[in-house]
């Protein structure tokens, strides 16, 4: 009973709170009190999915499939699988942080921010639920919305601006997204995801109007990432926006749609594109390494850092080896959340002493030695620190890619060093050597008790992950099989396009 | 034809909306000269509800013909009268709220209103060409005036003498259209017309007929290329009358080019789909094209109103079951949100446009944010972001495109509403940015009643569409299959040979 309604209660718990925030009264904390009772309670919600989640079973679980539309037939059918039980936990655990993170930074207009947000939550696991593509379209356009108003509204002083950036780039591609997706719909007759993975795989359809669509399809995913040529919006986004958007505005949309449709759908096509998006994503994670290194605002360091960490992602995905895939699907989980902690300590610093500029920094931990302690713990996550959530996901993307790739890969590796070099130096300016002018004469608060609760949750987590990661891949391991090339099992492609496959699948590691 | 229901039931709403217009009339002259009119809008608000609710009931007759075969009660002609009776009661409300007691001809305007409304009617449920012709004039004479309500403004007057000039010369096309139609095949019945093209041997000006009649059509729907005027009008126009004359007439005009094309010339589908084919394409781009360089907001929504009358051509160059549909299911959702954006406009820049520039509307939201995000949610509807009906009727458009094939139109038209989002999301963003101390924002008046109804109408009736649309799709569809009984089913697609045999 409770497994049928449990995705529906955890999606929509969010907007129904949005709801109510709208009849509270403006008075003290109410609003933001509200909005984290709310997020909380979706995530206890949300808590139920891994703990009846049957590992054994391969599949999408949780499902509920009833018709919403008769005529286009259109079904309200959400359901999850191992990668998107991680994704759909990630999103509920960010909530409370988002709540709590914007706590003192939104003082006016409270009403319209936390059910912007909450309306956000619901967008956004909305897309990692939805098995319709219509819903799945209607979760993935609505996630722009509440997002781009947050970020004009609240944001700093360019934020309208950056909105409206935000806003087009990805707006544009998707309105090609919805045109595939309504040719699909023209050929198959369904939105159903599931039908259409079985009606595609078995043949019968151009393989050129076939590309097409699955290029429309990456393009849209791309630009969400963002993948390294289409990531124009993404330093402007993150430097304008509040810190609660912020941290989720990058990454896992884009990279679930990637897996769940240009791999789940169009495998042999994303298979004639990987050579292309592997050189593009280590262009990206060099490229983005070598800008973060000249950077001096720290938000713009973290910009191009999380450019550079998505990239990885990228490689990870379109080497198709198992390991590659699940490191990669690790890895979005852990920018996420390492990702969304290091943008929420350059809030609270910010908080403390109002600047961004890295060089007015100096020798902070002997003032905030609570601070620099998760500051370090969080780099040390991002740079990929055995033991922590970085390792695990970078360990298992170059192992995984290397033997299907071996020169880029090379070069990857030289980008996991200059992270090391940039994030490290990040930390060694701000809370090393000489006291700054600037610290010296700002009072020394160390983090309170909602700072201690927004912070802790995520550095606990991030060690966890990297001592027990087991725990996680025994759902993203099934999830990631059915996607990665198994030499020796089953042929993925269709037979029109079996014959077309550029890259020599991975044999042993020899090349 | 149905002789037991009485000639009079079938064009009952009109019947009604007459009277309380007659009335609203009669009353004006004989009210003193000081004293509000604003009662007179109330009488006329009732009248709408009124007809609404008469339209609706009209469902429960069995479709036929009245007065010789004039005029004809189907699902088609109950689907565009709910949804004039609905625009003209939003728009009562509008006017309501946005005049003051002493505003000029208050008295006469509401009763226009009534009596254009009564014209839409009959357009979309005549079909002998003759009475399309004479409530085409009707509806138009009263927009025409309406359009020039501010004569003291520089702008009034202009706005009413360019409607009327080439809203005559485009009535002037359609007439002669018709005169050549019935030149070859020597009827003005649109049922008529089909048969004597189906038993063959009509001469050629059949198409110089047709054509003629898409051309004056056009003008009325503001397709590109005929759409000169409308950035003119709407600017000039009281914001209230806009409301109207964006949605009304034009679903009306709508519902005439559906019924001559599906009603009457079924089997010249190859000859008329590239025209509108074209029509769709030039109004897209040139509408979204115009609107990215516009300034002012009502000029930007008239372009946008030219680019949606793209969309809904979109629908037309489709195949007849789904793309009647679509085409209705679209007029219905532009016409809600196209008015509930107006009633924003109207009341935060009142009947006299205080309010012009988007630059003027910077802060809004922080200012009222009630308004501010009631604009924002239309101006997302009209982007045709998901769960509102802007969405769902692009959605249905574009899936009726597809299944035709049409698949270098779908792609014009999604990219056109990429480009969309840019002008729309100007003015969302100007909305949500700090207004000025200057900014003319900070003297927004009090929302009154009729405001907050408009807008409760309005915002719902586009949440419906967006998130259960299933009770107005099937009404379109049914006023869909009143006419695949005459088309022909040019099979392309196996789904939608599926559909229409499912019709029946």
């Amino acid at each position: 009973m409770l497994n049928e309604s449990i995705l529906t209660l955890i999606t929509f718990v969010p907007a129904l709170g949005a709801a109510v925030v709208f009849l509270l009264p403006r008075r003290g904390r109410v609003i933001p009190a509200f909005a984290l009772l709310v997020t909380l309670v979706t995530f206890v919600l949300s808590l139920h999915l891994p703990w009846h989640y049957d590992y054994a079973q391969r599949g999408f679980q949780f499902a509920v499939n009833v018709p919403w539309i008769a005529h286009p037939a259109i079904h309200y059918h959400l359901g999850i699988d191992g990668l998107s039980l991680w994704l759909v936990l990630l999103t509920t655990f960010l909530g409370p942080i988002g709540v709590l993170v914007s706590w003192r930074a939104i003082e006016h207009r409270t009403k319209e921010f936390y059910s912007l947000f909450l309306l956000q939550q619901t967008a956004m696991i909305g897309v990692f639920v939805a098995l319709d593509l219509f819903l799945y379209y209607a979760f993935w356009e609505l996630s722009l919305v509440p997002m781009a108003i947050l970020i004009a509204m609240f944001g700093r002083r360019r934020g309208p601006r950056a909105a409206l950036k935000f806003f087009v780039y990805t707006f544009l591609p998707s309105a090609l997204l919805l045109v595939a997706i309504l040719w699909l719909y023209a050929q198959t007759g369904t939105f159903d995801f599931v039908q259409l993975q079985a009606r595609l795989a078995s043949g019968g359809f151009a393989s050129g109007a076939l590309w097409w669509v699955s290029l429309a399809f990456l393009v849209a995913f791309a630009v969400k990432v963002p993948v390294f040529p289409l990531h124009g919006w993404l330093a402007d986004v993150i430097e304008e926006a509040p810190t609660a958007m912020a941290m989720v505005v990058a990454g896992k949309l884009g990279l679930y749609s990637l897996f769940r449709f240009n791999l789940g759908l169009f495998p042999a096509q994303a298979r004639e594109l990987a050579p292309l998006l592997v050189a593009v994503g280590v262009i990206g994670l060099l490229y983005g390494a070598l800008v973060a290194l000249a950077q001096t605002d720290v938000r713009r360091v973290v910009a191009y850092a999380i450019l550079s960490n998505l990239s990885f992602c990228t490689i990870g995905i379109f080497c198709f080896s198992l390991s590659g895939l699940n490191g990669a699907v690790y890895q979005t989980i852990n920018e996420g959340l390492s990702g969304g902690a290091i943008l929420v300590l350059i809030a609270f610093l910010y908080e403390r002493y109002g600047s961004f500029d890295m060089t007015q920094y100096g020798g902070l931990a002997s003032r905030l030695p609570m601070l620099c302690t998760l500051w370090v713990v969080t780099t040390l996550a991002l740079v990929g620190l055995p033991l922590m959530n970085g390792f695990v996901g970078e360990f298992l993307v170059l192992s995984g890619s290397f033997p299907v790739h071996p020169g880029w890969i090379a070069a990857a590796t030289i980008g996991v060093i200059l992270s090391a070099a940039y994030m490290l130096w990040m930390a060694q300016r701000i809370f090393y050597g000489q006291q700054s002018l600037l610290v010296s004469e700002r009072p020394h608060l160390d983090l309170g008790l909602r700072e201690h609760l927004t912070l802790w949750p995520m550095a606990i987590l991030m060690i966890v992950m990297g001592l027990a990661s087991p725990f996680w891949m025994k759902a993203i391991d099934p999830a990631m099989s059915s996607l990665a090339n198994h030499p020796a099992a089953t042929p993925l492609a269709a037979p029109a396009t079996a014959t077309s496959m550029p890259e020599p699948l991975p044999q042993g590691g020899a090349r | 034809m149905i002789p037991m229901v009485n000639p009079a039931l079938r064009v009952l709403p009109e019947i009604i909306l007459t009277l309380f217009g007659i009335l609203v009339m009669l009353a004006d002259a004989v009210m003193a000269k000081a004293s509000s009119r604003k009662p007179l809008g109330w009488l006329a608000v009732l009248g709408a509800l009124a007809a609404l609710a008469a339209s609706l009931w009209q469902n429960r007759l069995p479709a036929g013909d009245a007065f010789y075969g004039v005029v004809r009660t189907d699902a088609f002609s109950v689907f565009f009268h709910v949804l004039i009776a609905g625009i003209v009661l939003a728009s009562l409300l509008i006017a309501l709220d946005a005049v003051s007691d002493t505003t000029e001809g208050l008295g006469e305007l509401f009763a226009l209103i009534l009596f254009g409304a009564v014209g839409m009617m009959f357009m979309t449920s005549a079909v002998e060409l003759l009475l399309v012709f004479i409530a085409l004039e009707i509806s138009s004479i009263s927009t025409y005036i309406m359009a020039g309500f501010r004569r003291k403004s520089a702008k009034g007057p202009e706005s009413a003498l360019k409607y009327f000039l080439l809203g005559s010369f485009a009535t002037a096309f359609f007439l002669y259209g018709i005169a050549l139609v019935f030149g070859a095949t020597g009827t003005t019945r649109i049922p008529e017309i089909a048969s004597a093209i189906a038993a063959g041997h009509t001469p050629a000006i059949i198409y110089i007929g047709l054509a003629m009649l898409i051309v004056g059509l056009g003008f009325k729907v503001s397709a590109a290329p005929f759409h000169v005027w409308t950035p003119d009008v709407y600017e000039g126009a009281p914001s209230p009358v806009v409301a109207l004359m964006s949605t009304a007439p034009k679903a009306a005009a709508f519902a005439v080019l559906l019924r001559i094309v599906y009603g009457a010339f079924p089997l010249l589908h190859d000859h008329w789909t590239p025209i509108l084919w074209w029509l769709a394409v030039l109004s897209m781009t040139i509408g979204n094209l115009g609107a990215l360089r516009q300034r002012n907001v009502k000029r930007l929504l008239a372009y946008s109103s030219i680019a949606h009358a793209g969309y809904l051509l979109v629908a037309f160059a489709a195949l007849s079951a789904d793309g009647i549909a679509a085409a209705s299911f679209y007029a219905v959702a532009y016409a809600i949100m196209n008015v509930g954006i107006f009633a924003v406009i109207s009341h935060a820049g009142g009947y006299e446009d205080r309010l012009t520039l988007i630059d003027d509307y910077r802060g809004l939201a922080w200012r009222s944010p009630l308004l501010g995000g009631v604009m924002a949610f239309f101006l997302i509807s009209l982007i045709g972001i998901p769960f509102t009906g802007g969405f769902f009727g692009k959605f249905y458009v574009f899936v009726a495109a597809l299944h035709s094939g049409l698949i270098w139109l779908a792609i014009i038209g999604l990219v056109n509403s990429g480009i969309a989002a840019w002008y729309y999301l100007r003015v969302a963003t100007a909305i949500y940015s700090r207004p000025s101390e200057s900014s003319p924002v900070h003297s927004l008046p009090r929302p009154s009643l009729a405001l907050l109804l408009a807008l409760v109408i309005t915002v719902s009736g586009t949440l419906i569409l967006g998130i259960f649309p299933g009770g107005v799709l099937s009404s379109a569809r049914a006023a869909a299959a009143t006419y695949t009984s005459v088309s022909p089913v040019p099979s392309s697609s196996g789904t939608s040979a599926a559909d229409t045999t499912a019709q029946h």
